[in-house]
């Protein structure tokens, strides 16, 4: 299986470790990787503050590097969401359509289409699981906690042969970190305040570690765990199923 | 009650945000509501049908409202009901206005209504010599208080007992200092018996109009809506164009989902019907537009029409339970209030649709479906193109958008930047740096992934080699 690597700007510069965790690891699971040279970003900052008709730009760069592939792969549910609903073109909409429909994030591509039910690497700490809300609502990833229907979790799912992880069980099981883009900023004290809410929901369960599919929710509160002088760290799922050994 | 000087949300959230228990205590509170209306929710099994349902019996409303507003007024009509049509708020308090007069009715008594709040008619009725009583009790703590209500299902939320004592030894005289609830709540009870034995004219809100009937619902849990009807010679009832509903078998569809989505109560305590005057007595209904007719003309915006104002998507928004109804500024809060502000004046509100993260939760609460944080999405991209939003964040926008728009530039940006950040910390480690207040940066580290994956990926390697 072939498939296009699609790492987020930020992840890029700031989380390498995510990136090539997700890289190697969609190596391990028998897929060929490739990584288009020119990416960028997705335009989902600029999008999600109200100048989604700035981001031609960069639908048009990411048009340009992902056209030649059947899958494009990405670690973070919120760049994902943006690019299923929001990528166009005004010069090739059939192109922009396909690659709406062709974009997967990390967890549900190796879930849906790898069809790999769950990994057997090795991450023996207690580990609290942040559900980030454009890879859970968007995306659909795991049942969400508002609707009454039957549960499933499609990152949870591949935790659960990981050896010796003890997966915590939440009091507040999607509650929103309060990254929110540009609104970590916009509205500092909103922001800061969920985010350190959502921490102690965490604390109070004693994790070692705080994981999930987004490294923007992730980058937010390992700012305020080290802050805070927290022993808590925060890890991308990937990286997580990365331990897995061929 | 009007307010003359609007402080954005985001600074009048990092004000209520001061006091940290009181923050905690109103979080919590409020997601013990949204628990409520979980477990309630979750014992229907039908649940997400009856949310369908009551969507497309809203967008069929929606879309047929001439004929359903005609219908109900002539069935109204023959059930002895005196019909108003106000265009706006202007329009509706001068009728409520001028029904008094004609009845010369100096004193009236009030049931929730969030459309009088949204038309500040206690304002225009006090300044022309009348005397409104909330008889609501968390609306009559607010009313006491000159304060506007923070939530439309429980307007004194943001209010602790101790804060209603207060209020209560210095307006009706209870004991200073006594908190118990019990005592407090049987004051306010004789303190409305007496105003609702002595009005003769009360008002009350709607909650659904029944086209074929003629009649109208009014939900309560206090019966104060009730008292006051009963007890008074006019009675007059307010409703924007929205609250029809075509049948009377479609409240058994919208009674089921409004108190399990308001507080996860299977169904509230009083659902009153009101279909004809007694002998001597009148009924007045009120039907207000105050720009309806603009929001059902934009169409990715009508559908916010659908709302039965059940409050569900404020007990569950995340950034509600920790601002404070007070900080959206407007008569309806939280995320349904950030969708249907907007449309009543861009400029005031302009703030409402970023005050959110768009996580979605509103949404999936809402009994009748109304996607509002696609919505809250779609008025960013409108108050922008209208040129509400502050120049500073355009300009930073174009050269964001400029940068990631080009590969090249990006690479020299982004390893530029990491550069600074490594080797001169305080470039962003500063005050002017919002995110650094309570915040640490990220750690820098030593190549990015595009620089490691030259190095060490097969295929990149092979690729450089080529060039």
């Amino acid at each position: 299986m072939k498939a296009a690597l699609f790492i987020p700007c930020y992840v890029d510069q700031f989380y390498p470790k995510a990136a090539i965790a997700a890289y190697e690891l969609l190596q391990k699971l028998g897929c060929y990787v490739d990584f288009p040279m020119k990416q960028t970003c997705c335009g989902q900052p600029m999008a999600n503050s109200g100048y989604q008709h700035l981001t031609e730009g960069c639908d048009a760069n990411f048009i340009a590097n992902f056209a030649g592939f059947d899958y494009i792969v990405c670690p973070s549910g919120s760049c994902v969401m943006h690019v299923k609903e929001h990528l166009h073109s005004d010069t090739n909409k059939e192109l922009a359509a396909k690659l709406r429909s062709s974009v997967y994030e990390l967890t549900e591509f190796i879930t849906d289409i790898l069809k790999i039910e769950s990994i057997e690497g090795d991450f023996p700490f207690r580990v609290g699981m942040h559900q980030s809300c454009h890879g859970q609502r968007g995306l659909k990833l795991s049942q969400m906690s508002e609707l009454n229907a039957p549960f499933f979790s499609k990152p949870g799912q591949l935790l659960t042969k990981i050896k010796g992880i003890d997966l915590v069980s939440l009091s507040r099981k999607d509650e929103c970190c309060g990254f929110g883009g540009t609104f970590c900023v916009t509205e500092e004290a909103i922001s800061v305040k969920m985010g350190q809410d959502r921490i102690k929901d965490h604390e109070k369960h004693h994790v070692d570690y705080i994981t999930g599919v987004d490294m923007s929710c992730l980058m937010h509160l390992e700012g305020i765990l080290k802050r805070q002088k927290s022993p808590i760290k925060t890890i991308h799922i990937a990286e997580i199923l990365n331990t897995f050994k061929v | 009650m009007s307010s003359n000087k609007t402080i954005p949300h985001s600074e009048a959230a990092a004000i209520f945000n001061k006091n940290e228990e009181r923050v905690n205590w109103h979080d919590e509170t409020l997601w013990f509501v949204r628990e409520k209306r979980d477990k309630s929710a979750h014992q229907i099994p039908e649940w997400e049908l009856l949310r369908e349902t009551a969507s497309q019996i809203k967008l069929n409303v929606l879309s047929n409202i001439h004929d359903y507003l005609v219908e109900f007024e002539t069935n109204a009509q023959k059930n002895g009901i005196i019909v108003h049509w106000a265009a706006n708020a202007e329009e509706h308090n001068v009728i409520v206005h001028s029904i008094l007069e004609k009845n010369n009715i100096k004193q009236m008594v009030k049931s929730k209504s969030m459309l009088t709040e949204e038309c500040h008619l206690n304002d225009y009725l006090t300044e022309r010599g009348i005397d409104v009583i909330d008889s609501d009790l968390g609306e009559r703590i607010v009313q006491l208080r000159n304060e506007p209500p923070s939530h439309i299902v429980l307007p004194a939320i943001h209010l602790k007992k101790e804060d209603v004592s207060e209020t209560f030894h210095e307006h009706l005289g209870t004991e200073k200092g006594n908190i118990d609830p019990q005592y407090l709540t049987e004051s306010a009870r004789h303190h409305l018996r007496d105003v609702f034995l002595t009005r003769k004219a009360a008002l009350t809100g709607v909650n659904f109009a029944v086209a074929e009937t003629g009649e109208f619902v009014v939900c309560t849990n206090e019966g104060n809506a009730d008292m006051g009807a009963h007890l008074a010679d006019v009675h007059i009832a307010c409703m924007g164009f929205e609250k029809l509903i075509p049948k009377r078998e479609h409240l058994g569809v919208f009674l089921r989902l409004l108190a399990r989505s308001a507080t996860g109560q299977p169904i509230t305590t009083f659902s009153s019907h009101f279909k004809k005057p007694r002998e001597g007595k009148e009924i007045h209904v009120v039907i207000v537009d105050n720009g309806r007719s603009e929001q059902l003309g934009r169409e990715e915006f009508r559908n916010s029409l659908k709302c039965i104002r059940c409050g569900a998507c404020m007990n569950t928004c995340p950034v509600y339970r920790r601002s404070g109804g007070h900080s959206y500024h407007n008569a309806v809060a939280g995320p349904i209030g950030s969708i249907l502000a907007p449309n009543l004046d861009m400029k005031k509100n302009a703030d409402l649709p970023f005050a959110s993260t768009l996580c979605g939760s509103c949404t999936n609460v809402c009994p009748v479906k109304i996607d509002i944080h696609d919505q809250l999405y779609k008025w960013r991209q409108v108050l922008v193109k209208e040129g509400y939003t502050p120049k500073a964040k355009t300009i930073a926008m174009k050269t964001m958008a400029a940068v990631l728009a080009n590969p090249m530039v990006f690479e020299i940006v982004g390893k530029s930047g990491r550069f600074a950040m490594k080797n001169l910390p305080g470039l962003v480690n500063n005050k002017l740096n919002k995110w650094y207040d309570q915040r640490e940066m990220p750690e820098v580290p030593e190549e990015s992934f595009k620089e490691w994956y030259k190095k060490n990926s097969k295929s990149a390697k092979g690729k450089n080699d080529e060039q």
